[in-house]
């Protein structure tokens, strides 16, 4: 009975860790293909740029374009999803906490959304953008993009507000607290160390979605200046140099994936810091 | 599920009257869930600057019985409420008066110390300020003035500012009876205060509630049989959702009626 239960732990145990090697040895293959086909063509001019008249034929220039179009894009389509999340996570938490079964209803509402393919939500501010009589613009695709991550945003800070013990709840009541005060005041300081990856997931998303922007934010080799200009954005412009027969521009499509894994990177990195830091404040 | 109890040949429930005029007057409460009558036709006065001790084995109903008196049942649709509860003659059921305000006549303890999540210094002047107190001078002497309430100003005083969850779960938990006291209420609502505290910490809370209990009104929920001796003036036993005897703690000790709070007593030793 004994050498059965332990021959079984050593079985599991022996399975879990090779799948997980098997997830890491993909994760850093892509990784290293990428890394081999792009590093040559990463240079200063890459990142410092614009695209110059022949840049998709293989001379000068760089993806500056896109770069900035997609910080532009990502970060204020995430600060807008951030505004419109928050009260809707604390208002299911806080004034909705009773009604379990309207809770259930939303939660599964929110899970569908974020199931659904971006390319539908393209589609779906591309409509809008006809119908308003605009133009392919920044400013369209950072409204798209919120729409597209607000239910990321929104499921993910109600997973963090959920641990929130009832007894900080009725504590706070027990004080005095209005329900707008718990809400503010109590659950969004308690939950702030979760919002943090709450935030970093749907700027992932926000940034490296290419489906969502192909008809709403268009395409150009200049700088946005404005919200009504159109942007470019890495993905897109990855999308644009892979289709290439030149050689060069190849490899600056990879060079061009290469650098958005280090922006994913380092704001995943740096959100983890922030919030770890959150938390042994405690 | 049993809602009786026996009752010996010629058992009379004690109908003592409090010494003190009471503060909080139940009457015919009850309280349903969907599936359960949780508290069945309650009719019980607390007496004023007393311990009040509710005792009774477990799911009897006693933190049910202590959450409708702030109305903390409200966080819950399934749970319906009938009856009055007087407090300061306010039948604070069907009061138009604005919630807030009758909860922080009352400080609540519950069995795990729960610290805002900010400084020791804001979780007492948190209560006050959204009482609308904001004066830096006076905050900060009521911050000083309840922390020493607790004992726990010589403890903290040089880390005001660092966050409440760095305390002990102990220190926590005086912490919480100073942010509940910084509101001035009337009343305090403890559930099990003590569960989670070591005996000394324990001890420390106990001497407070005496102390406390010149200017508040306590109503306090134990399993420690020793420490509803050793704290208790006014005992109310519960059993299914049933008060099934109530009266001065000498009485209720010495001297229980009933057949099941007899026994609650010989296996609480
Ligand atoms: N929100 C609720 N919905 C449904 N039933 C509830 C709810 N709250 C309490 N109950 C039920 O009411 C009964 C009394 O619970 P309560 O927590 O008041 O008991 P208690 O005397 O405090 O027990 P303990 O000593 O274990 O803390 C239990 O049967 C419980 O299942
Ligand atoms: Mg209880």
């Amino acid at each position: 009975m004994t050498l059965r239960r332990k021959l079984e732990e050593k079985f599991f145990h022996a399975l879990s860790a090779l799948f997980a090697l098997f997830i890491v040895f993909v994760l850093v293959h892509i990784i290293w293909s990428i890394f081999q086909k792009g590093i040559s063509a990463l240079s200063w001019q890459m990142v410092s740029q614009e695209p110059k008249g022949g840049f998709y034929l293989g001379k000068e220039g760089g993806i500056l374009n896109a770069i900035a179009g997609s910080f532009y894009l990502a970060i204020a389509s995430t600060i807008l999803a951030f505004i419109i999340s928050l009260p809707v996570a604390l208002f299911m938490n806080i004034y909705l906490i009773k009604y379990k079964r309207t809770l259930t209803g939303i939660r599964f509402f929110l899970d569908v959304l974020w199931g659904v393919p971006s390319i539908v939500y393209g589609a779906f501010g591309f409509v809008i953008l006809i119908y308003l009589g605009m133009k392919t613009s920044l400013g369209a695709g950072i409204i798209t993009v919120a729409v597209m991550i607000a239910p990321i945003m929104i499921r993910a800070m109600d997973e963090v507000l959920k641990t929130i013990p009832i007894g900080l709840q009725e504590a706070a009541y027990a004080l005095g607290s209005t329900k707008t005060e718990t809400a503010y005041k109590i659950f969004f300081r308690q939950a702030l160390p979760g919002f943090a990856t709450a935030v970093l997931l749907a700027f992932g998303r926000g940034i490296g979605d290419a489906a969502s922007v192909l008809f709403t934010t268009g395409f150009t080799d200049y700088v946005p200046q404005k919200l009504s200009d159109p942007a470019a954005t890495l993905p897109l412009s990855i999308f644009f140099q892979l289709g290439s027969p030149y050689d060069e521009v190849q490899s600056r499509a990879y060079a061009s994936a290469i650098i958005l894994i280090f922006i994913v990177l380092v704001i995943s990195i740096s959100a983890r810091l922030l919030s770890g830091a959150g938390k042994s404040r405690k | 599920m049993v809602t009786t109890f026996n009752k010996e040949a010629g058992d009379t429930v004690q109908v003592t009257v409090p010494v003190n005029p009471p503060i909080i007057n139940i009457s015919n409460l009850n309280v349903f869930s969907k599936k359960e009558h949780i508290l069945k036709n309650i009719n019980i006065g607390i007496p004023k600057n007393k311990i009040t001790v509710l005792l009774g084995p477990s799911g009897c109903g006693k933190t049910t019985l202590l959450k409708c008196l702030n109305r903390l049942t409200d966080l819950h649709s399934d749970l319906r409420l009938e009856g009055s509860i007087e407090i300061d003659g306010d039948d604070i059921l069907h009061t138009k008066k604005d919630i807030t305000q009758i909860r922080q006549k009352m400080g609540l303890l519950l069995q795990r110390p729960y610290p805002l999540p900010m400084s020791i210094y804001d979780n007492i002047a948190y209560g006050l300020k959204i009482k609308g107190i904001t004066n830096k001078k006076i905050v900060g002497e009521k911050v000083e003035k309840h922390l020493k309430e607790v004992a726990l100003w010589d403890e903290v005083k040089d880390r005001l500012k660092s966050s409440a969850q760095s305390l002990s779960i102990g220190q926590q938990q005086r912490l919480c009876l100073a942010r509940g006291l910084a509101v001035e209420p009337e009343i305090i609502l403890a559930d099990e205060p003590t569960s989670a505290l070591d005996p000394i910490s324990s001890r420390v809370i106990e001497e407070e509630f005496l102390q406390l209990k010149d200017h508040y009104t306590l109503i306090l929920v134990t399993h420690i049989l020793r420490q509803a001796k050793r704290i208790a003036d006014y005992v109310i036993f519960m059993y299914y959702g049933e008060i099934v005897e109530h009266g001065n703690a000498a009485e209720i000790f010495d001297n229980p009626q009933t057949t099941i709070l007899k026994e609650y007593l010989r296996l609480g030793h």
